[in-house]
């Protein structure tokens, strides 16, 4: 074979791997790829079902109920006040954001409203709560991709809004500080200005993100035009929150609904994105977290003078009917509907999570991916498990 | 193993694994709910910087951990997989357990579908209680660990025996001595004992 022309040898090689193809049939093998109950891409414990061929899913499914703690049966055995303590822990990391659906549905059906001091504090407490989750959204977002760095910048100035909100409410995680009628206590001295100081910590820390991450050649490429979900079928799905905007759908509860909140009073941006792929949602995640830093700081010049708390009955009977409110938590949109048949506690109370509607658009988003973009699609979509399974 | 063939091992020796042992803990992080976060602020964290402890978290793996932290809700649906991993784990291994529902159930103590208390699973040496409990309670426990490490018999735990200390052994052993000598009762021995029972980080009972 040494005195071959390079085209013949070619020639040579090629029947060679003719032969080859014809002796061995070149196919794939189909595999089952199982992601979870137990892994860090999950943010705790979901289980994810692909049928793999090759390095291509060609079917996943999520499976969940490993979290699921029976919220709506056990709110049937609690007074109302008791209830707020459970739903704190449906979305653990923005916990604020829980209660307060559930009280104004119960306020709503007790035809009481809390006094304006207290909706400016509920709001801005509930805009704290969104980006103490957001915030853990973008450093964890990293270490999806193999970039450590962000999280432990993200813990380091989540502590601060943690403390705020502990030295406001007593709780450093579930605040359990809201109550019908207003608010448990109110703000301690010195507070607003601490407040003001950690909403500049904050910005700063939205700018080392971007630079770090959200300008990284790595991050963009594995992100980039990979998860596309376009609206109609976001829309189709029941999307809500930063995965909807995303695709590109101006929707945001926060603006576009009367409640007895202080978001009117705040001149905010609602940022969406016409891409809908990963990247665009993890950008609007950190817009996000950007626009709840300017509401923070005009509400923080609008608190009226006041009472936090209406005149409520010591023991809390809700009067019979029922009611339904959602608000723009976090992850998207959370909503009660609470049935009272005039006793101490709920009759019936529906939950309507973000996180659920979120994650049952999986089977179609990871159709045809491959499996390394399996985890930033996760990741992009942000669930919480207790939020999902409840 | 000469030293440990008849289920004995010099108290030295002793000594330099346990300490050996107490400051290269490999945790294996086993976050399932609330608690995770916490666990999370302080394992990855700046603030509760873990590893001065000498506690490194981040096997890969449950068969390269030396203790597991259960942190967060244990639902029924969950605890096979905690005692299919738990299992997985190579011995010598001890269990943390997190918050107020891998302890007892927590708020959901009356709930049809959570375990009350992932000891009912796996066997837990330090249970760390709160709702979720902050960081500086977990690292607490944590250091209560390596104490209880420290003074573990490990001849003991090769014989397959459960968590024995030091002290127990070795008033056990002087209470033979003195019950051979003098016909004494070994009383004083078996409240020595009792610290082989699970810690609790602040005190306070088990439930």
């Amino acid at each position: 074979m040494t005195d071959l022309s390079d085209r013949q040898k070619l020639g040579y090689i090629a029947s060679q791997a003719a032969d080859a193809r014809l002796n061995v049939e070149l196919e794939t093998e189909g595999m089952t790829l199982n992601i979870g109950p137990q892994h860090p891409a999950t943010h705790g414990t979901l289980r994810i079902i692909c049928r793999l061929d090759g390095e291509q899913v060609v079917w996943a499914e999520p499976s969940c109920g490993y979290m699921h703690r029976g919220y709506e049966k056990l709110t049937e055995v609690r007074t109302f006040p008791q209830v707020t303590t459970l739903v704190n822990r449906i979305d653990w990391l923005g916990s604020f954001a829980n209660e307060v659906p559930f009280i104004l549905a119960a306020e709503k059906l007790m035809e009481i409203e809390a006094p304006p001091r207290a909706q400016v504090i509920r709001t801005i407490l509930f805009e704290l709560s969104r980006i103490a989750n957001v915030s853990l959204f973008l450093g964890d977002l990293g270490v999806q991709m193999g970039a450590i760095t962000p999280v432990f910048i993200a813990f380091r100035d989540r502590e601060y809004v943690l403390n705020l909100i502990e030295s406001a409410t007593g709780g450093r995680f579930h605040p359990n500080f809201d109550r019908i009628g207003g608010l448990k206590d109110d703000l301690p001295a010195g507070w607003i200005d601490e407040t003001r100081q950690v909403m500049v910590k904050l910005r700063e820390f939205c700018d080392i993100i971007e630079d770090l991450l959200f300008g990284n050649e790595i991050f963009q490429s594995r992100t980039r035009g990979i998860g596309i979900i376009p609206a109609d079928i976001a829309k189709d799905y029941g999307l809500s929150g930063a995965n909807l905007r995303a695709s590109g759908v101006d929707y945001d509860l926060r603006r576009d609904q009367e409640i007895a909140m202080a978001w009117d009073k705040a001149d905010f941006k609602v940022w969406t994105h016409p891409d809908g792929d990963s990247f665009a949602r993890c950008w609007v995640r950190l817009q996000e977290t950007r626009e709840s830093c300017k509401i923070v700081e005009q509400l923080l010049d609008q608190i009226p003078a006041g009472p936090v708390m209406t005149k409520v009955p010591r023991i809390i009977k809700v009067p019979e009917g029922e009611a339904w409110v959602a608000t723009e938590n976090p992850l998207g949109v959370m909503g009660y509907y609470v049935v009272s048949k005039g006793d101490l506690g709920p009759f019936r109370v529906k939950i309507r999570t973000p996180s659920f509607n979120n994650i049952s658009i999986v089977p179609w988003a990871l159709k045809g991916v491959y499996v390394p973009d399996i985890i930033t699609i996760l990741a992009s979509l942000y669930f919480i498990l207790g939020d999902i399974d409840r | 193993m000469g030293l440990v063939a008849n289920g004995r091992m010099p108290a030295s020796l002793t000594k330099l694994f346990n300490i050996s042992r107490s400051y290269s803990l490999w945790v294996y992080q086993w976050g399932l709910a609330c608690c995770a976060i916490e666990m999370g602020a302080a394992f990855g964290s700046p603030r509760y910087d873990v590893m001065r402890l000498g506690v490194i978290p981040l096997p890969a793996s449950p068969r390269q951990a030396d203790f597991v932290c259960v942190s967060g809700t244990v639902t029924d649906k969950m605890a096979p997989a905690v005692k299919r991993l738990w299992e997985q784990m190579p011995e010598p291994k001890y269990a943390i357990s997190m918050g107020s529902c891998a302890n007892c159930g927590g708020p959901y103590w009356d709930s049809y579908s959570v375990t009350k208390g992932v000891d009912q699973i796996i066997p837990i040496d330090v249970y760390v209680p709160g709702c979720p409990p902050r960081p500086e309670a977990l690292l607490e426990g944590i250091v209560l660990l390596q104490q209880r490490i420290k003074n573990e018999d490990m001849a003991a735990k090769w014989r397959g025996e459960d968590y024995t200390s030091l002290q127990a052994t070795n008033s056990e052993r002087n209470a033979a001595k003195v019950a051979a000598s003098f016909d004494a009762d070994v009383e004083s021995a078996e409240q020595q004992s009792s610290s082989s029972d699970p810690i609790v980080v602040g005190g306070g009972p088990v439930e």
